[in-house]
């Protein structure tokens, strides 16, 4: 784990973080750090916890009963675990998009509007209208979608609807986007859209991305990290872990002798 | 036909090498076939032959209660010129409030008054009216005239009088509602043939009932008493629904007001937000039960503890509704988690993560998407409340009330309740029609509600 002395400024820093589903352990001490303004992919077989990892970090895991988290997750040097931390207020920091693309069943606006509402980020409607666009915009959804916002966000294409769930996440302007498994429920070519888009993001903000798909993982992400059976195994650059992988058993993933 | 396409569909796919083994599969895959065939078709003959009995069983009961009860909306009726004879009414100026004087004192006067008026013959102005219609009429007949006509209208004259004693020598067209017995005799509901021992009415009731519906005197004609009055021993011709309706309507409001809202409210604290844990399963399990407790066993529970414990009244439509609203919570409550579950889980997700609390998904996101379902639930829930009959027996809600209930605090029965009292009523030959008149309403008042639940699942669903 040599990337913890690495001097490019941390957004997240994970330490020895174990996840119990009950009395089953899901992710075993991980140490990981999220560098500010990276796309960093979450690589690994199904059932490896990368999925549960990428919950802690926003602490989406509370919701699951009988989910318990230990170790230390720090947020720009806050632990996001700490007793004072609100959730609420955290994952307005730290924003999230699901695997299958999840629109509220209301207008295409109301769905953008709703995060910024919610905070009491805007004040004034023209305000508001300003938020909806720029995020749209975005999201690049702005000019497919412009002359239909009061029609239902659930009428858009696959795509469409999570891009929409994209620009709904960044109208609350998080630091950090979760992002998983983004397009596996889409066609390639709105997965093309989506991985530029996260391409595009990246300016903006830090984001962490599950995939199942190493190419899109090359493709999109500056480090990456793989994971197996519960546990860290190897996180580095994404041309080196791809080119020139330290461990045995990142090789054998990523050349598909498993997964 | 489905055989030999199989059959050529596989002969095209065998290659040369697995002829043999493949013909020997399509013989076992054709025997077996004819086999699953005949179980599909004996299935579906089973579905199709259910359904169809259970809708002649439906077809059969509603022919049944609508061929009888339908002539009971419909009740013979005299259509005739009253004199407010002053010889007869013989009585003062009503009295009115003086300067000076109190209401007490008033009140006291007036009701002198209107005791007096209740001693006037008002008969005698019926009687006046129908003699001279009569062939062949001698005055010591006088008795029986009152035999046409159902006692309950010596009253409404009354209360005419008392109203606007100005009538008091005017002549009035007024229509009378014959006695139930002349209804019986005149719809042929009683057997023509019986000997006059075996009659309700003397052989010169019946002549005449007869002749003055031929000449036109009587007439069958829609009534509204059923809806109108409240129920009657001495008067059975204008025994109506009005007093079950409204204690029903009392008691619906009461469910509608406290068992739906409770209900609604515990089903997502259990839903969304109570843990997950021993006493919350035990609470499941336990809802689960009361939804199965019998419904009579709720009346003896309301007996016991609305009744004995908070000393509210008996035959009191609050104490019926609050026993319905004991009765319809588990209903409204497993409707409505089994809708909050429907709500997919990734409208929670899609929420929390924007930093929605739970609070503020459950309210913005998942309660609305639930509405429609538990809507529906509710008012099934209210709709078999209505309906229900066996508890408000236990809760002093079977006895005759003579009046319609003016507050949920006084006596009253409900509409089933009413059903059956009807339907042991003395008088069959009237009261069988009259029992299936009430059914049919309360039937309608079931179908509007189930019709309203439908409505609005598709009015709310389809938003999107």
């Amino acid at each position: 784990m040599t990337q913890a002395q690495a001097t490019p400024q941390l957004t997240v820093q994970a330490r020895n973080v174990e996840v119990f589903y009950g009395d089953t352990q899901a992710i075993k001490g991980i140490d990981l750090d999220v560098r500010t303004n990276e796309v960093l992919s979450f690589i690994g077989p199904s059932g490896c916890g990368k999925s549960t990892f990428l919950r802690c970090l926003n602490r989406m895991n509370d919701t699951i009963p009988g989910c318990r988290v230990t170790g230390s997750i720090e947020l720009d040097g806050e632990d996001i675990y700490h007793p004072s931390v609100d959730e609420v207020l955290l994952r307005a920091r730290v924003g999230m998009v699901f695997q299958k693309p999840n629109p509220f069943p209301k207008s295409i606006y109301e769905n953008i509007a709703y995060g910024p509402k919610l905070h009491g980020l805007v004040e004034r409607k023209p305000d508001l209208d300003d938020v909806v666009e720029s995020s749209l915009r975005r999201a690049g959804l702005w000019d497919e979608v412009k002359d239909r916002l009061q029609e239902p966000g659930t009428g858009l294409s696959g795509g469409q609807q999570q891009r929409l769930c994209i620009a709904r996440t960044i109208a609350v302007s998080p630091e950090v986007i979760l992002m998983d498994e983004p397009c596996s429920a889409l066609d390639p070519i709105a997965t093309g859209i989506i991985e530029e888009l996260i391409h595009d993001l990246k300016e903006k903000f830090t984001i962490v991305i599950v995939t199942h798909n190493m190419q899109q993982a090359a493709r999109v992400s500056d480090r990456t990290a793989f994971f197996h059976l519960g546990e860290l195994v190897e996180v580095g650059g994404t041309d080196d872990l791809f080119t020139n992988p330290h461990n045995k058993r990142t090789e054998d993933y990523i050349t598909g002798r498993y997964g | 036909m489905n055989q030999q396409k199989n059959a050529t569909q596989a002969e095209s796919t065998t290659g040369a090498s697995g002829m043999a083994a493949q013909s020997d599969v399509q013989a076992k895959v054709t025997a077996s076939l004819k086999r699953r065939r005949r179980k599909e078709k004996i299935f579906r003959g089973v579905g199709l032959g259910s359904v169809l009995i259970s809708l002649t069983l439906v077809l059969i009961l509603f022919i049944n209660i609508f061929s009888k009860g339908v002539p009971a909306f419909w009740q013979t009726s005299f259509e005739m010129d009253i004199y407010f004879d002053p010889a007869v009414i013989t009585i003062a100026d009503k009295p009115e409030q003086q300067p000076g004087e109190t209401f007490a004192d008033f009140d006291d006067r007036l009701q002198a008054w209107e005791t007096e008026l209740g001693f006037v013959n008002f008969n005698r102005l019926m009687t006046d009216a129908v003699a001279p219609l009569l062939p062949d009429f001698e005055r010591s007949q006088t008795r029986f005239i009152m035999q046409m006509i159902t006692s309950g209208e010596a009253h409404a004259l009354r209360n005419m009088v008392m109203e606007d004693p100005s009538i008091i020598g005017e002549t009035k067209t007024l229509r009378l509602l014959t006695s139930a017995n002349v209804d019986v005799w005149l719809k042929g509901n009683i057997d023509r043939d019986l000997p006059d021992s075996r009659q309700q009415l003397p052989a010169v009731v019946r002549d005449w009932a007869d002749y003055l519906y031929a000449e036109g005197h009587i007439q069958n004609r829609f009534s509204t008493a059923l809806f109108m009055n409240p129920d009657s021993r001495s008067s059975l011709a204008s025994a109506g629904l009005a007093g079950a309706f409204i204690g029903s309507f009392y008691m619906m409001l009461i469910v509608i007001f406290l068992a739906i809202p409770m209900g609604v409210a515990a089903a997502i604290y259990l839903e969304e937000f109570a843990p997950k844990n021993k006493i919350t399963d035990v609470i499941e399990v336990n809802i689960n039960n009361l939804a199965a407790v019998p419904s009579i066993i709720f009346g003896l529970l309301g007996a016991a503890v609305f009744i004995n414990w908070f000393n509210l009244p008996m035959s009191a439509p609050v104490v019926g509704g609050l026993v319905l609203s004991l009765m319809t919570l588990p209903t409204v409550i497993i409707a409505t988690r089994a809708t909050l579950r429907a709500v997919p889980p990734s409208i929670r997700s899609g929420a929390l993560g924007l930093g929605a609390s739970k609070t503020q998904t459950v309210f913005h996101h998942v309660l609305p998407l639930a509405i429609p379902g538990i809507l529906t639930g509710s008012i099934l829930g209210v709709a078999q409340a209505l309906g229900e009959t066996a508890p408000l027996l236990l809760i002093g809600m079977k006895s005759f009330v003579a009046s319609i209930p003016e507050t949920p605090f006084d006596q009253s029965t409900a509409l089933p309740v009413q059903i059956y009292l009807w339907q042991g009523n003395e008088l069959r030959n009237f009261f069988e029609a009259r029992t299936s008149a009430a059914i049919i309403v309360l039937l309608m008042l079931m179908m509007t509600l189930n019709g309203i639940a439908i409505w609005l699942r598709k009015k709310l669903e389809v938003r999107w």
